[in-house]
């Protein structure tokens, strides 16, 4: 043990994680950069151009998969709180297969399950529209939100409510000032993964979006196929910000819980 | 809320909303998935019922060597971002100093998504990605086609490396939280009754850590498995990942390769599912058991 505690395991855990994403990054401002080179030959500001460009459709990408990332979010959370409630508060018959069927997405790929419902979007029009992707991406998330606030509920003490209601406040107001305050951390970290597994969702995308549906990550893919490592790139670095801004965001929100953003302790 | 309404109704109601969603697309998607790989067809008029797409399933050598390549990838990656993440938490827990930045950036790649992390290593591990032009510097390779083929291999090198990127911090996050109830007294305990580092590991630290460590294999399992682009954009055509062959034969405009399609992804989902049944099978077997 006393060798692992050696400072050079920490680096080489860091550098294990960052390497990967130094020819990322330096190939979305790399010009030329021929094999056998170790960095590029020339810089070029090419990347950034192609994202402000219109053909290029990245921004609108960008905006499409903003508004779906911010519909699925809101949409799993108003579907997926009240069902943390109903398990983290209540003893009742069944609530073992209840917690099992609002899992089971998390665990059984999406694409496995949801091939088959290609034909329920086609008959009920959803098919290829912006509504239809939010629905199919609604399935993925929705357990971990639900997982997330019934950890938290769990731990809830549920009488302030009773007292604040005993206190003359009404449902919403009790809802509004003592059960969402209490709650806040969790209903964060739950929208984060909300929105982060609609923001990198694919096959989903595609299979439901028909390829008419293009969100950031479906013109990534199209990128990365074609033969421009430096404007692929430049999308990646596009795709992979968000997230990333949003999660040092939510890990400073919550600072204090030990970054480890309360994942499987709910 | 109110505490006039019934309390079955209460939880009827909170349960509702999601329990529909869920209900509808995912069990209602897997009976149409299962239906149609049994020869249902809505859109075809004179369909019937019929085993071929579970026959064409054995009879495609597309299907066959790609079950074969997707069962080694999701096995060598689950097991090789187990071990590194148990490996990974240990070590966070035990820093002192920097602990939250450290596991802050160590946790990072949570964030990327998969699609991202693939054009990564095609960018870092093929024949003319940096780390072939590091083999060229330090004198092991001349041109690319001295660098071994990692990307768009047969055997799935960057698939699995991408899995192993993006899981490993995962695992250890999951280890780290397990590791956040009470540890420390144990191995305290453990070591005033005159216990070494490697028994304090082996009998203290691993089956506390155990079952998350378990639950958290079972997930990276389950996604390695089922994931649709890491294969798509870092492996061959032939042989494909299982989801990739499904979407393909789904896309197909001959409505004839729907059925095996279907029982494509009906396959894939038995699979996950059997994992994780066993998963729990071995919780309900080891739970009140001391390890």
């Amino acid at each position: 043990m006393r060798r692992l505690r050696h400072p050079v395991s920490a680096a080489l855990m860091l550098l294990g994680v960052l390497i990967p994403l130094v020819p990322l990054v330096l190939w979305s401002f790399a010009g030329r950069w021929r094999y056998p080179g170790l960095v590029p030959q020339q810089g070029t500001l090419r990347g950034v151009r192609l994202l402000a460009d219109p053909t290029s459709q990245v921004l609108a990408g960008l905006g499409t998969s903003v508004s779906i990332g911010a519909a699925v979010t809101l949409l799993s959370l108003a579907v997926g709180v009240p069902a943390g409630r109903a398990l983290g508060l209540y003893e009742f018959r069944g609530r073992n297969l209840v917690r099992l069927l609002l899992v089971a997405p998390a665990l059984v790929p999406g694409l496995a399950v949801l091939l088959g419902t290609q034909v329920f979007f086609l008959r009920y029009g959803l098919a290829d529209t912006l509504a239809g992707v939010v629905l199919v991406q609604l399935v993925p998330t929705i357990p971990y939100v639900t997982l997330v606030m019934a950890g938290a509920y769990a731990n809830f003490e549920v009488d302030y409510e009773r007292q604040a209601a005993l206190l003359g406040a009404r449902p919403w107001q009790v809802q509004l000032h003592v059960t969402l305050p209490a709650l806040r951390p969790a209903l964060t970290v739950a929208a984060y993964f909300a929105f982060l597994i609609s923001w990198s969702e694919y096959a989903l995308t595609l299979l439901i979006g028909g390829g008419t549906v293009k969100t950031l990550p479906l013109l990534l893919y199209a990128y990365a196929g074609g033969p421009d490592p430096t404007e692929a790139a430049a999308v990646a670095l596009v795709v992979m910000l968000p997230p990333l801004l949003l999660m040092a965001l939510v890990v400073r929100g919550l600072s204090g819980r030990g970054g480890t953003l309360g994942l499987v302790r709910s | 809320m109110t505490g006039r309404r019934p309390r079955w109704v209460t939880i009827a109601a909170l349960l509702t909303p999601a329990v529909t969603v869920v209900g509808v697309l995912f069990v209602g998607g897997l009976g149409l998935g299962v239906a149609q790989s049994f020869g249902y067809q809505p859109f075809l008029p004179d369909w019937d019922w019929s085993l071929d797409g579970y026959r064409a399933l054995w009879r495609d050598p597309a299907v066959t060597a790609s079950v074969g390549l997707t069962l080694r990838v999701a096995v060598v990656s689950t097991a090789v971002a187990t071990v590194l993440g148990v490996a990974a938490g240990l070590r966070l827990h035990s820093l002192v100093r920097g602990r939250r930045t450290i596991t802050a950036v160590f946790a990072s790649t949570l964030a990327v998504p998969h699609i991202v992390g693939a054009l990564a290593m095609v960018l870092l591990l093929s024949q003319s990605g940096l780390l072939s032009r590091f083999a060229h510097a330090a004198g092991l390779a001349s041109t690319p086609a001295d660098f071994p083929a990692l990307t768009a291999d047969g055997f799935g090198w960057g698939i699995i490396a991408e899995y192993v990127w993006k899981e490993t911090p995962f695992v250890a996050l999951v280890v780290l939280a397990a590791l956040s109830g009470g540890i420390d007294e144990l191995h305290g305990v453990a070591r005033t009754l005159g216990a070494g580092p490697w028994q304090r590991l082996r009998h203290v630290v691993l089956p506390l850590i155990a079952p998350a460590v378990a639950a958290a294999s079972v997930l990276v399992f389950a996604f390695s498995f089922g994931s649709y682009e890491v294969p798509a954009l870092l492996g061959r055509p032939y042989p494909a990942g299982l989801p990739v062959v499904a979407l393909q034969y789904q896309r197909d405009v001959d409505l004839n390769a729907r059925p095996e399609a279907m029982a494509v992804a009906i396959l894939i989902a038995v699979v996950v599912a059997a994992v994780v049944a066993g998963y729990l099978a071995l919780i309900r077997r080891l739970s009140g058991r001391p390890l």
